[in-house]
């Protein structure tokens, strides 16, 4: 199984850095809403808990773009008949996927938050990398298991652009609340974490709860 | 096949509510802080509580559903977050009206109770939409069972991290459901609670046999059509 | 807040009881009608059997 996973991940890799269709148009994204709020907040500067929040509602809303895109090659191309004749093992399809997100909300994020350091943020991100490390990688893992089980789900389904951000932003409520709590004290003039742990709790059952959750159900999708 | 003691069922619900209804109006003692105004919650949070318990027995006969391919679960499924869907609505109304009440809002980001139910009803309304914009039926009543199963997964995780945000910023001002009622107001709580689960398992049997009905008879026409055509 | 006046706070509490029984009898209004719907295409299929 993990062979598969890795082929099928590979395969999705190698199709995003030839194409580059989904990462730089988040990326792009992100760069976009942080000027909306410049202008729809009428701020120059950011800090503390607004600052929090606009970040991670714009990593959440360029999250909904990836999930969005994530079965596009498979149904474009009809490969999504060509993988259920093969006798292939719906988990490590997940695996791939969810995978493939992850990597790809990482690469996002590498160009966006130095970004948001620099247009938005006051105090400047400074030392806080290795608290806020954990927070992002965590959120991760979150928005990229259940982006793929959404992703799925509104695979069969004719309204699917509309039934992805439906779906997708109230499941991840509690990701939103854990990271922008986590993350509001490293942002804040006087910074310092607070409470880390209580909320790395928090996203880490999260994320074991909907990974195997998403691993248990993936099988009854994209079936026939 | 569904009906099987709605009854009793039924006549059960009805004494229980009146019960209840009496309780809360001539029994059940002033609020000392909030006065009659308070008497709201006796309708508000039994309706929430039963609402979440129908989403997640929507999520469990889903399980059932997807393990025995029996489209019997599907339909539990359906009707348990339909009826759930609908007393949302009310647990929202009533939640605005008992906020602008006491708070003079008719929205208020305090009660953690209230603002998790907020982002539930938001996704479990997404069920429709996900549902019938599948086609063949047999993929739908599967579809249907994950989300189900996702969402009844969903609403105490969501609870859990929408009570630790509020505990931060909105230190608990209101207990609703704690455990410090004296003895007359919980009696009429717990009354009210079981008069809104009996009625919730009521109208639960009462569309599921009306629905069973319509399919077997879309069943018997579809047959006796054939046969008219042969 | 101070506690409303009884006047003033029955109309809420009066409010809050209304929305809950009108859900309950507009839903179960529907089940009725599809439950008539029901039977009326049950009797126009007994009539046509007997043609």
């Amino acid at each position: 199984m993990i062979g598969v996973t890795r082929t099928i991940l590979a395969k999705d890799l190698l199709l995003e850095l030839r194409t580059k269709e989904s990462v730089p148009a988040m990326t792009l994204f992100t760069l976009t809403v942080y000027v909306l709020f410049h202008f729809g907040l009428d701020r120059d500067s950011l800090d503390g808990e607004l600052a929090a929040g606009v970040l991670w509602v714009t990593l959440l809303l360029a999250a909904v773009i990836g999930v969005a895109r994530l079965f596009a090659t498979e149904r474009e191309e009809g490969g999504i008949d060509a993988l259920l004749l093969a006798p292939v093992d719906r988990t490590a399809l997940f695996l791939a996927k969810a995978s493939g997100l992850f990597l790809f909300l990482v690469a996002v994020e590498i160009v966006a938050v130095p970004a948001f350091d620099l247009l938005l943020l006051g105090p400047g991100l400074g030392g806080t990398m290795p608290e806020l490390l954990p927070v992002l990688l965590l959120g991760n893992l979150g928005i990229a298991a259940v982006g793929a089980l959404v992703a799925a789900l509104a695979a069969e389904t004719r309204a699917r652009e509309l039934i992805v951000p439906l779906l997708l932003l109230p499941l991840l409520v509690p990701v939103l609340i854990a990271c922008a709590q986590a993350t509001e004290p490293l942002l804040r003039q006087d910074q310092g974490p607070e409470d880390l742990g209580r909320w790395l709790g928090l996203l880490t059952l999260y994320d074991v709860v909907f990974v195997l959750l998403s691993v248990a159900v993936f099988d009854y999708l994209l079936e026939d | 096949m569904y009906s099987k003691g709605f009854k009793p069922l039924a006549a059960a619900s009805v004494v229980s509510l009146a019960t209840a209804l009496s309780l809360v109006f001539f029994y059940a003692p002033l609020d000392a802080d909030q006065g009659f105004v308070q008497k709201i919650f006796y309708v508000h949070v039994p309706m929430a509580i039963v609402a979440l318990g129908g989403f997640v027995a929507g999520g469990i006969f889903g399980i059932r559903h997807l393990r025995s391919g029996d489209p019997s679960w599907d339909l539990r499924s359906y009707v348990a977050i339909h009826l759930s869907i609908i007393l949302g609505v009310g647990v929202l109304a009533t939640g605005a009206i008992w906020a602008k009440a006491s708070w003079g809002h008719w929205w208020v980001w305090d009660e953690p109770v209230l603002v998790s139910f907020l982002v539930v009803f938001l996704l479990y309304c997404v069920y429709y939409p996900l549902r019938f914009s599948i086609e063949d039926p047999e993929r739908q009543a599967r579809y249907s069972s994950v989300f189900a199963i996702t969402a009844g997964v969903f609403v105490p995780l969501n609870f859990a991290a929408v009570r630790m945000a509020e505990s931060f910023t909105h230190p608990r001002v209101l207990s609703q459901t704690g455990g410090s009622l004296p003895g007359e107001m919980r009696l009429t709580f717990l009354v009210s609670l079981l008069a809104m689960a009996l009625l919730f398992v009521t109208l639960w049997k009462l569309e599921l046999t009306a629905k069973h009905a319509a399919m077997q008879l879309k069943k018997l026409r579809r047959r006796l059509d054939a046969r008219v055509a042969a | 807040m101070p506690a409303l006046p009884l006047d003033e706070a029955g109309k809420y509490v009066a409010g809050a009881y209304v929305v809950f029984l009108t859900l309950i009898v507009v839903y179960v209004a529907i089940i009725g009608a599809k439950v008539a719907r029901i039977e009326r295409e049950l009797t126009d299929l007994a009539s046509e059997e007997d043609e």
